[in-house]
């Protein structure tokens, strides 16, 4: 169990050094300047920023000196925004785009698990299918999409919720329902698959023939054990809620870090794109370990394999 | 002497179906038995017989959806278990009648510690405080002979082997120490030398708890060891009825008699392994005469028209064969039978 | 147990053995693999209806354009925002060219004598909105074909040179595999865009490097599970050589999974590129494809809302159509659904 754990962390840390590396090379053989108006200046404003920048040194020594300091979480100054520090840039929006994903992913999961119980449990009515169909409607619907209807019928027409911004707890509910869509989905489908299979089992046949009612079997027995496997889907929910965030925070005017990455993106700030980008890299890869080891945690056939007496 | 032990359990005159895509199957097509108190009864018969079916029913496991029990009764204590209410069904189920599965590795929750498991019938039926459900638990894998009680509550199922795990199937199915116990199939996943453990774990406690057994299995090897009476069944139908030594040693059915000769015997001088010949009926469209006709080599012209009734041959043992009607002719038993037939007239039953 | 009380007549009783054993038919029909599962498939009526409306749409991708006789490039500034106008469903009084301006009902068309009907109405340049529709649908399906192609290629060879060979060459195979895959798709895609001008070639670029990779790990899995299986011992018992195996035995056994798998990957990628181009990273104007479309309807949507919807229906059509092809595809396969 240590091993793994150590094993996954070993990975982490290679993956994370390449998309680094990567994103210095990017940066470096990218057509294209990362002064604005460089047709201004004279050659030796050129050289002084250049020095600045330390442009002008041997590739391998900025090779290095870039990753020392990332290794220090200097990210490096922002060119859009007078140079400020990228990481301060980022913390400042990390507020928003957290609490909208931890939101989102919340009310996704709850409301998946609901569906996929629902349809898992009435196999085959009316129910089931309904809820399957509900399923795919927000697998297929484009979170982008529905956020935009979203804003114009409830927001803008019904006027029932703010249509931008973020100033409190009733701007966040559209945006939050606009990004769970997906999560649904993605949870209601896999707790369906999980839980026929489950129920299924002999075990269960035995949990009814110890004389538990129907309700019974599905709460102690059943559910738990559908449960588990799907805390493997959180980590390619983590990745969906990360895209969804970009668009979502763009048309709901959320100051997070979705809505700056696509600025940045749009007006050349190589800092800010950098930076984000080893952001993201590093958030998913560590919530994607921490899903592997919290599974090997709950999973008792995980956590304690052998000792078995013959 | 049996006659004057109480009746457990009668099922009288009973018929299930499934609806399946393809059509009605009629897996059970008129099945009667009883079970007396202590006594071990094995059901013998081939995969699709209706064995596992009978089981299932007589504890209304079956699943609701496309099974129907078209007639007949399960007649329990003053219940009839067929129309009984689903609440009055699960007070019995792991109450008064219990089940142990074939499979040991699939039959335990693998994320639920098997203290919890045992003690779950415990403490729903028994009314026992968590406490005193512990205590119990621990007393029972002693009883099924398990070493060290206490650590091993804790433990998941997977740190077990096999033969471990269906002990504490076996625990979990006596817990309430229930009037019926329903093994079906307990050994046929377990090495041989753990079958023999089991076996005798299930006779000892038998005794000590006084429960009857109906042991279900295809392995008439078992069958000897455990069974104080024998049921055969073959296509949806009991077909011959006994108790041990009349079934091993005078069967009347021809289809017995397959049975009986296919066991290999250690003293056969014969070469060639006996076979059945033919595969089971189709219970889409079960014939209308009896479904062993096409398989039986001592087959009449009635036999392709009318369902064989159950003849007596003593007050114990009765064979559903034609072959039994004062007017069939009196042919020879294959040589294996008969020389087992001597034996039982040398016994003076 | 019923039988009837009449005596039987002795010759009943003569002895007459069964002489065929008929009860040994086949009950129903043989079939391969594949005709099983397209008959499954055919049982479910989702997967047909939306097989059926993805060819509609596949078809109208090819000839929409040249049926409204517009350049979907071309601007023309006298027939900006028009709503859509369609001939023979006007005279129900929808779609006919009328919106409300300011509250007031009114008809542009009319207004300024326009004789053209533009059946899906115009964008703010004047450019007619079906035939770009179409244009970006093509990209779509371009996106879909590419998608699969990938999937096919590199993962299934991927996964199969990794699961079938084993040891050294899988252990690194698997390794590269992990580095890649625990880069997130958005990302590789994302610093893609930055060293080639975002537009069609770099997202293709980004979807070769990381595309695959889901597939190749899934055929792996299954090439590793089907490996040790007994029939492929005895096949090799009988002295196939491993082109042999690997032909015959293996890659059948894999059709299930590829279909599948490439099922699914079709609308993600689908999805991928409206959603880059729709937060301005992907295509760019004037280029036409459904997530650009959708954009440039998002800014005016509470005065031509047709500019968003129409495309949005289209995409909605497409990727609940994959959706539902694929679970039915899925469902086929299962081999414990037979019945």
């Amino acid at each position: 169990m240590v091993k793994y754990v150590l094993q996954r962390i070993v990975y982490l840390i290679i993956t994370l050094f390449v998309i680094t590396s990567i994103t210095f090379f990017l940066m470096k053989f990218l057509p294209g300047t990362p002064f604005q108006n460089e047709e201004k200046l004279t050659v030796e404003q050129k050289e002084i920023l250049n020095e600045k920048y330390g442009l002008n040194k041997p590739l391998p020594v900025q090779y290095a000196n870039y990753m020392t300091s990332v290794a220090k979480f200097d990210l490096g100054n922002s060119f859009q925004f007078d140079n400020q520090p990228v990481t301060g840039l980022l913390k400042n929006r990390i507020g928003p785009s957290l609490e909208l994903g931890f939101q989102a992913m919340l009310v996704g999961t709850v409301i998946g698990i609901g569906l996929g119980l629902l349809a898992a449990m009435f196999q085959n009515t009316w129910i089931d299918y309904g809820s399957t169909f509900l399923a795919v409607l927000g697998k297929s619907i484009p979170s982008f999409v529905f956020a935009a209807l979203l804003q114009y019928y409830i927001g803008v027409k019904l006027g029932w919720l703010p249509v931008a911004a973020w100033d409190g707890f009733s701007y966040s509910i559209m945006p939050t329902i606009a990004l769970a869509i997906f999560p649904v989905a993605t949870a209601a489908r896999f707790m369906r698959t999980e839980l026929i299979d489950v129920l299924s089992s002999d075990y269960i046949t035995l949990a009814k023939a110890k004389g538990n009612s129907r309700m019974e079997v599905a709460f102690k027995h059943a559910i738990r054990n559908a449960l588990i496997p799907l805390i493997t889907v959180l980590g390619p929910m983590a990745v969906s809620l990360m895209t969804g965030s970009m668009v979502v925070e763009q048309i709901f005017a959320i100051p997070g870090i979705g809505e700056q990455f696509v600025k940045s993106i749009t007006t050349n700030d190589f800092p800010i794109i950098m930076g984000t980008t080893i952001f993201f890299a590093v958030l998913l890869t560590v919530i994607i370990l921490i899903v592997d080891i919290l599974y090997g945690i709950i999973d008792p056939r995980i956590r304690l394999a052998g000792g078995s007496k013959k | 002497m049996k006659q004057l032990k109480k009746k457990v359990l009668e099922v009288k005159d009973l018929n299930i179906s499934f609806h399946t895509f393809a059509g009605e199957v009629q897996a059970i097509r008129g099945v009667d038995f009883e079970l007396y108190e202590g006594e071990t009864l094995a059901i013998v018969g081939e995969s699709g017989s209706g064995k596992s079916v009978t089981s299932k029913s007589i504890m209304r496991l079956l699943p609701t959806n496309n099974s129907e029990v078209k007639s007949g009764e399960i007649l329990f204590g003053d219940k009839d278990i067929v129309t009984a209410s689903e609440k009055q069904m699960q007070k019995i189920r792991g109450k008064d009648i219990s089940m142990i599965f074939q499979d040991p590795m699939t039959a335990l929750n693998p994320t639920m510690t098997i203290g919890r498991q045992i003690m779950e019938p415990i403490i729903k039926h028994q009314k026992l405080g968590k406490q005193e459900a512990r205590k119990r638990a621990i007393r029972l894998l002693e009883l099924v002979g398990i070493p060290n009680p206490e650590s091993r509550l804790k433990q998941y199922p997977h740190q077990f082997s096999g033969g471990m795990r269906q002990r504490v199937v076996i625990a979990i199915a006596l817990a309430c120490e229930p009037k019926i116990l329903i093994a079906d199939e307990p050994t046929t996943a377990l090495d041989v030398t753990i079958q023999g453990q089991i076996l005798d774990l299930m006779k000892d406690l038998q005794k000590q708890i006084e429960t009857s057994i109906i042991f279900i299995t295809h392995d008439l090897g078992v069958v000897a060891n455990v069974a104080d009476r024998v049921a055969v069944m073959y296509g949806g139908k009991i077909v011959e009825v006994g108790t041990v030594d009349e079934i091993f040693y005078n069967p009347q059915h021809p289809y017995t008699w397959g049975l009986i000769s296919s066991m290999p015997s250690l003293d056969e001088k014969d070469d060639e392994l006996y076979v059945i010949p033919g595969t089971p009926p189709d219970l889409l469209n079960p014939p209308k005469g009896d479904a062993f006709a096409p398989r039986n080599p001592y087959a009449m012209k009635i036999d392709s028209e009318q369902q064989p009734p159950m003849f007596k041959v003593s007050d114990t043992h009765y064979a559903a064969t034609w072959l039994l009607h004062p007017d069939a002719p009196k042919i020879e038993p294959p040589q294996k039978i008969k020389d087992r037939m001597v034996e039982f007239e040398k016994g003076g039953n | 147990m019923k039988h009837s009380n009449d005596p039987i007549s002795k010759d009943m009783f003569e002895i007459e053995p069964a002489t065929t054993l008929d009860n040994e038919i086949i009950a129903k029909p043989q079939l391969s693999f594949a005709k099983d599962a397209w008959l499954r498939v055919r049982k479910n009526k989702a997967a047909i209806v939306s097989a059926v409306l993805l060819l509609l749409v596949i078809i109208m991708a090819f000839v929409g354009p040249s049926l409204s006789h517009f350049d979907p490039y071309q601007q023309d500034v006298t027939k900006t925002n028009l709503p859509p106008r369609i001939p023979g469903i006007e005279k129900l009084g929808i779609l006919d060219g009328s919106q409300k301006i300011g509250g007031v009902e009114q008809n542009v068309y009319e207004q300024n004598n326009i004789k053209e009907y533009y059946w899906f109405g115009t964008d703010s340049l004047g450019r007619d909105l079906f035939s770009r529709v179409w244009v970006g649908t093509r990209v779509s399906l371009y996106i879909a074909l590419l998608a699969a192609v990938i999937d096919m290629l590199i993962g299934v060879m991927y996964g199969l040179v990794s699961g079938f060979r084993g040891g050294k060459v899988d252990n690194v195979m698997q390794r590269v595999l992990e580095v890649i895959s625990g880069i997130p798709n958005l990302i590789v895609v994302i610093l893609m865009l930055l060293i080639l001008k975002p537009g069609i070639i770099s997202i293709t670029i980004a979807m070769v490097i990381t595309g695959w990779v889901g597939m190749a790990r899934v055929v792996r899995g299954q090439v590793l599970k089907l490996k040790n299986q007994e029939y492929i011992l005895a096949s090799r018992t009988l002295g196939a050589k491993n082109n042999r195996l690997l032909f015959r035995h293996l890659l059948p056994n894999l059709s299930g999974v590829i279909i599948i798998n490439t099922m699914f990957t079709i609308p993600s990628a689908i999805f991928f590129e409206a959603f880059l181009s729709f937060i301005g990273i992907g295509l760019q104007a004037p280029q036409a494809s459904l997530g650009t479309l959708i954009e440039d309807g998002y800014k005016t949507f509470q005065f031509l809302p047709h500019l968003m919807i129409i495309p949005s229906i289209v995409i909605c059509i497409i990727l609940i159509t994959t959706n539902l092809i694929g679970d039915g595809l899925r469902d086929a396969f299962d081999p414990k659904m037979r019945d």
